[in-house]
């Protein structure tokens, strides 16, 4: 039997540090080759670190939510013959750990106890009774007639009643506790009669892509002052032209929703704002401002706020941007975008679709210096020669770094956007 | 016009609108029911009731004549005979006391009861067509329980030999061979009752077994009672219509050859459907499921205070159920707070053997967690005593907790069986709950009992 260590490989290029998000394994599990351990993180992209050996897991070489050295030992793994231990503890790489550190095996990490969810009871008497089951999301209630017609004659609804009888069964104590601790100096406030108080918190560390867009989001407010100017655009045109194209081409080049004529719109009205088109290196005191549209679109997926880049959309067509957001889409939420497919955008692009809202405040993807905001698309009545008209109306709502980029621009390049989107043949002259 | 105005109106006297009308009186509604036939309704008197009798009345007349070729139990009998008008007479008779049950309890509580023909005029207006004319009453509730009818098969309408539930309840004759289209619960019950009084009967399923709503575990005993009987049974075979001389039934299987079944007369009992029709309903324009109103858990439709019950509300079509909606819209309607929620309905069908079925099935409960075991009667001694070890009892439960979510049983009697079952699901009982319950012995109840300790590992009787 020896032991095999596993470093913290190098995934990202030039990283030193990564985040540790979750461990596969626990001490004492047999492990096979290419199991995945665990999830590490590096700027957005999550990868999993499979096993190259088989064997029993010795011990972990961190908790979920801290920071790693590349190169730092990962993990340990009892295996059939010799093991790696003894090279890997001499090829230590210096400044990133020592050699005695990487033998000494560190302490076995065991998994924290979940928080509690059950709620807990506001009197003290209840809860000395057996612990209450909570029920799983869409369970009914389970209560006996009798109790149900008494929770109802008194104005409780049973599906807030915590059930202390077997089975998570609600008894006629447990309505007279829910009663009694509606009753003990906390009313419900008026017309809430029949919801009975919570009193149960969960803590919810704050790790993984959670902390990285914690940390972004802070920084970006933290070092640029936002200003964030509204504009309404007429976009009664660009859809009948959309459902035109649309008619024509769904069945051959795809669907277009109306993303790609704002991207379009974004990447021509740049052409005379470079200054809008940048990034803002603060500490060095340089504006970069690039010739490429490396468009930023923020999507949202099942672990937060993602921003993959449409590289050169200068270059894209329609159904080229359309299918290119898609793709990156479905790569972010499948966990499957790489660092370069969410890094190096130049602006950014927010929009939440049908719950858009009219008006937004969004935050500049940092080091950015503008983004440019998205509202829902409503029809509204509107004066058109003198005449009320049905006309499709959307907001854009955008925020600009005003250090360097002022009121007066920012104004200007959303009212050529505003241009480019109301007479949306102006989108293909070139 | 004559013109009045109510609280409560109900259309429709089955145990639905009966029980209503009868529970919003008790509470101080005032309360007026229009029926236009038999207070009652399906159930009392072309439905569940006749059934029964004309079931016990078979099964007396049946074993009757088995003891006349000499029976096991040493019981000799001459010969049996069977006068079926007297044995229609008895049934009206016991029909004809529970309607006038009805009419007494609404009376003593103080509903109004209007004999005549609703029809909606809106939704607090309807039109009642009685011998004296038409009259209007106006009300604050609408509670609608109109109940369901029979469904007709396409090209073969009732009438002559083809005949519904209702007519198979008062023959005046028995015919020498009937045929049984539809091997559901209706089908079966009538159809083992008429082999029982004497007659040749075959039963035609479009599906590959009878019972096919229930698991076939449950149904296999009465499938072998039916062979047992001597009912031909004739499974994937649809109906093709009536032969030319009318005395035969023409029927396809699964491989397209036809058959003509002799038949002198045709029991057609494809299922029932809401009655939606003739009397105003699409004037209020409701929100339907498909041909049912669409209620809510309070048994409101989607027009404010009117309200609906029963078959007219889609299945399960069960008169229990109708009157647990009716008892709990007058709750509603007299200011208390009610919910739609039970934890089971129960269903029962009275075939030979019975079968009784509550809660989830083993099927049902397939992706939930479930343990579930069975029991047989032919190790309940109550049951050999009754002759009859045919069947079973069975549990399902949830692994986790053990909290029982259904129960199924099919054996002679074994629809007495519900109120346990029904009784321990809406409680929310635990098997531990039923298995340490003392169950009289000896009593086809401690089946009930021995399927709970068999679910929990510990049987002591198999």
């Amino acid at each position: 039997m020896g032991i095999h260590v596993i470093k913290m490989p190098d995934i990202g290029e030039g990283i030193a540090e990564v985040e540790l998000v979750a461990w596969n394994v626990k001490p004492g599990d047999v492990v096979v080759e290419d199991q995945q351990l665990a999830e590490v993180m590096t700027d957005k992209a999550t990868v999993e670190i499979p096993s190259p050996v088989s064997g029993r897991v010795l011990a972990l070489g961190g908790e979920p939510g801290s920071m790693m050295a590349v190169g730092r030992e990962l993990i340990r793994i009892e295996v059939e013959g010799e093991g790696n231990e003894r090279e890997m503890a001499a090829a230590a790489p210096s400044g990133v750990g020592t050699a005695a550190e990487a033998v000494a095996p560190p302490e076995p990490v065991m998994p924290a106890p979940a928080p509690a969810l059950a709620p807990r009871r506001a009197q003290p008497a209840a809860a000395e009774r057996q612990a209450s089951v909570p029920r799983r999301a869409g369970d009914k209630p389970l209560a006996s007639p009798a109790v149900r017609q008494y929770a109802w004659d008194r104005g409780v609804e049973l599906n807030y009643v915590a059930g202390s009888g077997p089975a998570g069964r609600i008894l006629r104590e447990d309505v007279d506790a829910c009663l009694a601790g509606r009753g003990s100096g906390r009313e419900a406030p008026a017309g809430g009669a029949g919801h009975a108080e919570l009193e149960w918190e969960e803590r919810v560390p704050v790790i993984g892509l959670r902390r990285r867009i914690a940390q972004k989001m802070q920084e970006a407010k933290r070092r640029i002052p936002h200003f964030t100017y509204v504009e309404e655009v007429d976009v009664t045109e660009l859809e009948a032209l959309r459902e035109r194209l649309n008619a024509r081409h769904e069945a051959g080049r795809g669907r277009l929703s109306l993303l790609p004529f704002v991207m379009r719109a974004v990447v021509l009205a740049l052409r005379d704002f470079p200054q809008i088109n940048a990034r803002f290196d603060d500490e060095e005191g340089v504006v970069t401002r690039y010739g490429a549209v490396h468009l930023g679109i923020a999507t949202q997926t099942d672990g937060g706020l993602m921003v993959p880049v449409v590289r050169h959309a200068e270059a894209r067509d329609l159904w080229a941007c359309a299918s290119e957001v898609a793709r990156l889409a479905e790569a972010a939420r499948s966990g499957k975008a790489g660092r370069d497919e969410l890094a190096g955008s130049t602006i950014t692009i927010t929009s939440l679709g049908a719950l858009g809202g009219i008006v937004s405040t969004p935050v500049i993807n940092h080091p950015e210096v503008a983004i440019v905001g998205v509202n829902r698309m409503v029809e509204r009545p509107m004066i058109r020669g003198g005449m009320v008209a049905a006309r499709k109306m959307m907001n854009l709502s955008s925020s600009f770094d005003h250090r360097v980029v002022d009121g007066m621009d920012g104004a200007r390049f959303v009212q050529a956007v505003r241009g480019y989107l109301e007479a949306p043949a102006t989108l293909f002259v070139e | 016009m004559n013109k009045r105005s109510t609280t409560l109106l109900v259309i429709g006297g089955g145990p639905g609108g009966y029980v209503a009308a009868l529970r919003a009186a008790q509470l101080g509604v005032a309360t007026t029911l229009v029926e236009g036939a038999r207070l009652g309704g399906t159930c009392l008197n072309v439905g569940c009731i006749p059934s029964k009798a004309l079931i016990h009345a078979a099964g007396e007349f049946d074993s009757a004549r088995r003891h006349g070729a000499g029976s096991a139990l040493g019981i000799r009998v001459s010969s049996a005979s069977l006068d079926i008008a007297q044995t229609v007479r008895w049934k009206d008779g016991i029909v004809a006391r529970l309607s006038g049950g009805v009419a007494a309890l609404l009376r003593k509580a103080g509903v109004e009861v209007v004999e005549g023909w609703a029809k909606i005029v809106d939704g607090k207006t309807v039109e009642v067509q009685d011998a004296n004319g038409p009259s209007r009453i106006a009300c604050e509730h609408l509670l609608l329980a109109a109940g369901s009818r029979s469904v007709e098969l396409p090209g073969m309408p009732f009438g002559g030999p083809v005949i519904s539930s209702t007519e198979a309840l008062s023959p005046s004759s028995l015919p020498r061979r009937l045929a049984v289209v539809g091997a559901g619960y209706i089908g079966l019950e009538l159809g083992i009752a008429y082999r029982k009084l004497g007659v040749e009967v075959a039963v035609v399923e479009a599906m590959e077994r009878v019972l096919p709503a229930w698991d076939e575990e449950l149904t296999k005993p009465v499938s072998a009672s039916l062979r047992r009987l001597g009912i031909e049974v004739h499974l994937g075979c649809t109906v093709q219509g009536l032969g030319a001389c009318g005395d035969a039934l023409r029927i396809r299987n699964a491989r397209g050859e036809e058959t003509e079944l002799p038949a002198d007369r045709v029991l057609v009992a494809v299922g029932r459907r809401p009655r939606i029709e003739g009397w105003g309903l699409e004037t209020l324009m409701l929100e339907m499921d498909g041909r049912a109103v669409r209620i809510d858990d309070r048994c409101r439709t989607s027009m404010r205070n009117v309200w609906a019950v029963g078959d007219l509300t889609g299945e399960p079509m069960l008169a229990h159920r109708a009157m647990a909606q009716g008892a709990m819209v007058a709750e509603l309607i007299a200011g208390k707070r009610r919910r739609w929620t039970p934890a089971a309905i129960p269903a029962v069908c009275f075939t030979e053997p019975e079968v009784v079925v509550v809660g989830q099935t083993p099927e049902d409960a397939a992706q939930a967690d479930c343990i579930h075991a069975h029991f047989p009667f032919a190790a309940n001694g109550r049951a050999l005593t009754l002759d009859a070890p045919e069947g079973f009892v069975r549990v399902v439960a949830q692994r986790e907790d053990h909290r029982i979510v259904g129960w199924q049983a099919v054996g002679h009697g074994a629809s007495e069986l519900a109120a346990a079952f029904s009784q321990s699901i809406e409680m929310g009982a635990c098997l531990e709950d039923v298995a340490g319950t003392i169950h009289a012995h000896p009593t086809l109840g401690e089946a009930v009992q021995e399927a709970a300790l068999r679910a929990l590992g510990r049987a002591l009787h198999v």
